[in-house]
């Protein structure tokens, strides 16, 4: 069988990205594969929506190129660039009704009249606004401008669709369900999304990759599982869900795992990179992976929180290193000044460096 | 800081009432006088509305319905011109960044503004004679459209602040270039701020005399020359008239164009 080498929908080429003396983006380089849910997760000010906005043409590039589907595009203007956006405050046409709004796109490329009025019909009822099409935005729920944001985005047929922090105005319930329903929409249209977001949960719920950014820099690409379970360093595993961070030293270097001391239990890990004994570095253990056993490390309970379906518990062992446990609700409840024993799931210590 | 609102200290209210009154005493004293039935301009006699039809159909009706002609068509196409020119100018200094020579752009768009208008009327006219501009309605136009620009451009450029640059944005994003985004998108959000501005320079315009009476050279007079004009022969009720019904319309599109600025406001924060 003949492999089509499709190019990827967008090719990242040693990005950067300066404002004066302050640098937003230092080569930055990755590809976004064809019809993927991609998503750049960072905290404020780490790059993500400076990197939106330079494949969308509202940024110019300081050096680097930057590809869609193999044609280069960084110099053109953003009215040239087949992506559309969805943009955080949805930016919606206060002048013009929901079907204005959905069909500006199209009016702009010169479509007639009557095939206006079939795609913007059908984009409205993809986003279920059908009893909305006279309204203006004013009139909306964040909800539905949210709604008519993605239906005017999609409406042209881009071939990447940017999202910069579309959720960030909803409230949580609507946040949640919009979740869904954009998973939904990008499995449905095949287009190729990528979504800028500082919100962990939503980058692991929805995305087929994830690029973890931090001070103008990719941290780590990767799968939801990827960057979760593996994270490459103490950046990642910090910013992405919950963790026990530890400071350690390398005491011993094994086949595919290190031994590191903590308080006064050896702990085995596994390393993120190669390591050499006596290197300082973090361990880092998801409180899920510790559990609480009839042996392994002592530790003394000194706080609990309950939090419906786990408790998370504040766990002191040997050598006064506290330990965040979480454990499901089963029933049985500790009580400050319990003794306990930990154990640690295998694989579930990660060696990193800074 | 409740204890220092203004609006606690004693006194507070004669001083707004003596200001008040200083400032619009005259004016009511003319509005009053201008309903005399008398051809005395200090003795009120009774009500009356001769001054007023005397405006139109007396002796000077034809002087003042020409120098009416001259004042409205010359106030439409300076504050045309003006605004054209201070949206452009709006967009300009509010979008275009920190381009270099903002500073001294803003300077030189305020300057009719800043500077004493006699220095601008005898700038002006100095201007218009050296070259070679034959004085008269055209002299006043372009005058006219000259020192208008800033009273269009504040309300235009307050409005486009206001406005999301992300709109256009939107708008370049789906095809528009930017043209068309201003076009479509940010000319239709602006509007009220543009109308508004356009009104502010019309009636600046309407109510100017000292540029105007620099540069209108003979025989060509709008309302504020005529009037100043037909006081120099000693002043009559239907001046007063004349006055009142150019305040009334001054006060009306004044009115206009504030709540034509608002009204836009409310309506279009995203």
């Amino acid at each position: 069988m003949v492999t089509e080498t499709k190019p990827p929908a967008v090719g990242i080429r040693s990005a950067c990205k300066d404002y004066g003396s302050f640098t937003a983006l230092r080569s930055v380089s990755f590809d976004i594969s064809d019809n993927e849910f991609f998503t750049l997760l960072g905290p404020s000010g780490c790059g993500k929506t400076t990197l939106l906005r330079m494949i969308a043409g509202f940024e110019g590039i300081t050096d680097g190129a930057i590809f869609l589907y193999g044609e280069e595009i960084e110099n053109l203007p953003p009215d040239r660039r087949p992506v559309n956006t969805v943009f955080q405050n949805y930016s919606l046409f206060p002048h013009m009704d929901v079907a204005e709004n959905v069909g500006f796109g199209l009016r702009m490329l010169g479509w007639t009249k009557g095939d206006i009025a079939a795609r913007v019909k059908q984009m409205i009822a993809l986003v279920k606004l059908e009893d909305f099409a006279h309204r203006r935005p004013a009139q909306l729920s964040g909800g539905q401008q949210q709604r008519v944001a993605l239906a005017r985005a999609m409406a042209p047929r881009p071939k990447v669709l940017l999202l910069d922090e579309p959720l960030s105005a909803l409230d949580l319930k609507l946040r949640q369900n919009m979740r869904e329903e954009l998973k939904a929409l990008q499995q449905e249209t095949g287009i190729t999304f990528i979504f800028v977001t500082h919100d962990q949960e939503e980058a692991l719920s929805m995305s087929d990759r994830i690029a973890v950014m931090s001070a103008g820099e990719v941290q780590q690409i990767g799968s939801p599982e990827e960057i979760y379970e593996f994270p490459v360093n103490r950046f990642v595993a910090d910013f992405i869900g919950d963790t026990n961070m530890l400071e350690a030293e390398v005491q011993q270097v094994g086949e595919g795992f290190v031994t590191c001391q903590i308080g006064d239990a050896q702990l085995t890990a596994v390393a993120s990179q190669a390591v050499t004994q006596g290197q300082k570095g973090w361990l880092s253990i998801r409180p899920e992976r510790l559990t609480i056993a009839s042996d392994g490390l002592p530790a003394t309970v000194e706080q609990t929180i309950y939090l419906g379906t786990d408790t998370q518990i504040l766990a002191r062992i040997e050598g006064g290193l506290n330990l965040r446990v979480r454990a499901q609700n089963d029933g049985a409840r500790l009580a400050q000044g319990d003794c306990i024993f930990l154990n640690v799931a295998d694989g579930a210590a990660r060696f990193l460096v800074e | 800081m409740r204890g220092f609102d203004p609006r606690n200290y004693t006194g507070f209210l004669t001083v707004t009432l003596v200001c008040l009154f200083i400032l619009y005493a005259p004016l009511i004293v003319v509005a009053v006088y201008s309903f005399n039935d008398s051809v005395s301009i200090t003795r009120f006699t009774g009500v009356s509305l001769r001054w007023y039809a005397d405006v139109f159909t007396g002796l000077e009706a034809a002087k003042f319905r020409a120098a009416a002609a001259n004042s409205f068509s010359i106030a439409i196409m300076a504050a045309m011109a003006a605004t054209a020119i201070a949206t452009a100018a709006a967009v300009g200094m509010v979008r275009g960044g920190n381009f270099r020579g903002k500073p001294a752009s803003f300077a030189l768009i305020s300057m009719p503004i800043m500077v004493p208008e006699i220095v601008t009327a005898v700038a002006t006219l100095i201007f218009f004679s050296t070259i070679g501009f034959a004085l008269g309605y055209l002299s006043i136009l372009v005058a006219h459209i000259v020192f208008c620009i800033p009273f269009a451009y504040l309300p235009i450029a307050a409005r486009l602040q206001g406005i999301e640059a992300s709109f256009e944005e939107a708008a370049q994003d789906l095809y528009a270039n930017r043209w068309r985004a201003f076009r479509y998108v940010l000319a239709p959000i602006m509007a009220p701020g543009i109308f508004s501005g356009f009104l502010l320079a019309f009636i600046i315009s309407l109510d100017d005399f000292i540029i105007t009476n620099f540069v209108k050279g003979a025989g060509v007079e709008t309302l504020p020359t005529a009037i100043f004009g037909a006081v120099k022969q000693g002043i009559k009720p239907n001046i007063m008239a004349l006055s009142t019904l150019l305040l009334l319309f001054s006060i009306l599109i004044v009115t206009l164009s504030y709540l034509i600025g608002r009204s836009g406001n409310e309506k279009y924060q995203n």
